[in-house]
């Protein structure tokens, strides 16, 4: 999801009896739906695995902007550029609640930004994809919203409290982005023969890299059994794939348009959708850096950064000048 | 990289409604002083909304009890409760404190 | 504004409608191209709030601009398929970002015309023209505030960013004048009690911004030269032919299209 491929430190699940009294007492209160906050007593893995968690997902919605930001100046419509604006904005302000969250844990802002600029952290494969025509902009926020969606509002019961509140105000500032996408594909697809042909091909290059914003299959993984012990994952990759499938492929009709998958087809006795896996080594190639447009995404914002420096000093050495003045006049 | 070590201090931003309610903590931000954080608030948290007020805090000003229910534990003075959260260790046994 | 009511006639009172909603409009892109690129979070917000309000005060000039001209073209069909010569904003909106010092010194110096301007037309006689102005000057009145405060922290802040003030302002002043120079529509305008006389919000303006340069420890420009043709239409920048054909590209290359 936004957050892919979290290690966590553990070494596989405690069972209760194996636990120190502290850290039993810590389980027991997340068993029973309690929140922990930040002050207090928390494994180390827990706060690890949470700041990368919440890092990755804050990074994911700052280069998040950009590959729909990249539509804005060239938006069809006053309307679709406004809505665009707004939904590209909430994405920076929903980057801004989550650093918030993961200050709480003891990281800095500029920390975890140095961690993005740098390559240290991660953020979700799948905006590494470049927004070719303005259909992309009904496909990113009907498919990747919409999968984004589909692992945002369980983490509102996340475990860790600031993380769950961010959550719950992200959700809810974030309901109108799928609806916005899907508005733009129905639009096309209901319009020129030039539009439906852009609608499906953007369905075509989303597709894929959709499926892979879930992760890889965990159903094995020891370090996903933890996070979940730990409610800072409250669902398997695969289960929310299915999920996401089940639910697009109806939509998808409803458009008609074909999602790109040969073998896809209904299974009466699973009461799902049988679906092919999306391309794991292209996957992979992503987050080592090889995806169309790694290069563009990091140095888009190294840019941004280095040459806001100025600004950044610049206010803050004002803000001391003016607290200087007024102790002075005191 | 310049301009680490001057990040924005970190404000918390409380706001009240329109509906006669007391000021409540919405979130924080980053901010050069209190009046940028004032502006910010209103454009991170408010998206302008007229009619509302709101105060700001830098985080490093506010003091916290612990949040644990149940086996309280002892709060020292801690200025950066929202940045530096600290962990005491408190054997069940000392019971309440 | 004036009492006596002279009407104006349909040709003079769309252009100067299409100057309201072309500045906004032409400024609302230019913001709106910082999305995702400005120097810290909260600003990125701050700007994308600004060019959403001047987006949704374009549409509400231009659709009257549109019902005025009575010849079926709506705020989207003004934006989209005019041409350069057709554009009436400022030379000052049209010109690139630059720097962010460059972005908010040009936001500054157009905010404190604006704000001037649209309080002004809340007394305007015509109600609709009343009513844009009385929503938007609110808008325009929490951005002239922010871009004070930020051209104020930024030329009183380190050398470094009180230099770029100062280049912003060196570059961005000679597109000042324009703002206050009247023409035959300026006039048709004042006549009818629509709009101010344009000289009239000048001594105004040069106090506040005055004002703020002193705070802002920056130097006003000795030469008060004005460079024209934006608002009149008469010569755009380079500048601002290429805004349209990113702007205008979708609605050009697949006219039977809606979108």
């Amino acid at each position: 999801m936004y957050a892919q491929m979290i290690k966590s430190t553990g070494q596989g699940v405690k069972s209760l009896e194996e636990m120190d009294p502290q850290e039993r007492a810590f389980q027991e209160r997340i068993n029973a739906g309690g929140k922990i906050e930040p002050k207090d007593w928390m494994p180390d893995g827990y706060r690890k695995n949470l700041i990368r968690q919440i890092g990755q997902h804050a990074h994911s919605e700052i280069v998040g902007q950009l590959p729909e930001g990249n539509w804005i100046t060239r938006a069809p419509t006053l309307e679709r550029k406004a809505i665009l604006l707004a939904k590209v904005q909430d994405e920076a302000g929903h980057g801004l609640y989550l650093y918030c969250a993961a200050e709480t844990l003891g990281v800095s802002r500029d920390q975890l930004t140095r961690d993005l600029l740098s390559g240290k952290m991660k953020y979700s494969s799948i905006f590494n994809y470049p927004t070719l025509t303005w259909a992309d902009m009904g496909a990113v926020g009907w498919l990747v919203d919409g999968a984004a969606i589909m692992n945002q509002v369980p983490l509102q019961r996340t475990s860790y409290g600031p993380y769950a509140r961010a959550m719950v105000r992200i959700c809810k500032e974030e309901s109108f982005h799928q609806r916005q996408g899907y508005d733009i594909m129905m639009k096309m697809a209901k319009g020129t023969d030039a539009q439906r042909k852009m609608a499906q091909d953007a369905l075509n290059r989303f597709w894929g890299p959709a499926l892979m914003m879930f992760g890889p299959s965990d159903e094995n993984s020891v370090h996903s059994a933890q996070s979940m012990a730990w409610k800072i994952k409250m669902n398997s990759n695969d289960e929310l794939r299915q999920k996401f499938v089940d639910e697009c492929v109806p939509q998808a009709e409803y458009l008609g348009l074909t999602v790109p998958d040969p073998d896809l087809k209904w299974n009466e006795e699973r009461g799902h959708y049988d679906f092919t896996q999306p391309d794991w080594d292209e996957f992979f190639d992503v987050l080592k850096g090889n995806g169309p447009c790694n290069t563009e995404r990091l140095a888009a914002h190294n840019k941004a950064w280095d040459d806001g420096a100025w600004v950044r000093d610049g206010l803050m050495a004002h803000a001391a000048k003016k607290r200087a003045a007024k102790l002075a006049a005191e | 990289m310049s301009s680490t070590t001057h990040e924005w201090p970190l404000f918390e931003i409380f706001i009240r409604g329109q509906h006669g309610l007391s000021h409540r903590h919405v979130g924080s931000l980053h901010a050069a002083d209190a009046e940028m954080a004032i502006k910010n608030a209103r454009d991170v948290y408010t998206r302008r909304n007229e009619g509302v007020s709101i105060w700001v805090v830098e985080a490093t000003q506010i003091a916290a009890s612990s949040p644990e229910e149940k086996g309280p534990l002892y709060e020292p003075a801690n200025d950066k409760v929202y940045r530096h959260p600290t962990f005491f260790d408190i054997p069940d046994e000392v019971g309440a404190m | 504004m004036s009492t006596s009511q002279t009407e104006p006639n349909k040709g003079e009172l769309f252009e100067f409608l299409c100057r309201m909603g072309d500045n906004t409009l032409v400024l609302g892109h230019r913001v709106s191209e910082w999305c995702g690129h400005a120097p810290v979070l909260e600003e990125d917000i701050a700007l994308a709030n600004t060019a959403l309000d001047l987006i949704g005060q374009t549409t509400l000039w231009l659709d009257l601009a549109g019902k005025v001209e009575d010849a079926g073209r709506d705020a989207d069909r003004l934006a989209f398929h005019r041409d350069v010569w057709d554009f009436r904003n400022l030379l000052l909106v049209e010109q690139p970002n630059g720097d962010f010092g460059q972005t908010i010194m040009r936001q500054f110096l157009f905010d404190a015309w604006h704000l001037s301007q649209l309080t002004a037309l809340m007394e305007s006689s015509d109600a609709q023209i009343a009513a844009i102005a009385e929503k938007s000057s609110k808008e325009a009145t929490y951005h002239l505030e922010r871009a004070t405060d930020t051209v104020i922290g930024l030329g009183d802040g380190t050398d470094e960013s009180h230099r770029r003030m100062q280049n912003a302002l060196d570059l961005l002043w000679p597109y000042v004048g324009e703002m206050f120079v009247a023409d035959a529509v300026d006039e048709a305008m004042v006549a009818a009690g629509i709009a101010p006389d344009p000289a009239s919000l000048r001594p105004a303006y040069d106090t506040l911004v005055n004002d703020v340069f002193t705070a802002a420890t920056l130097t006003k420009p000795q030469d008060d030269f004005g460079h024209r043709g934006g608002k009149s239409g008469k010569r755009h920048s380079e500048h601002l032919g290429h805004m349209l054909t990113q702007m205008q590209w979708l609605q050009r290359a697949y006219p039977d299209a809606t979108w």
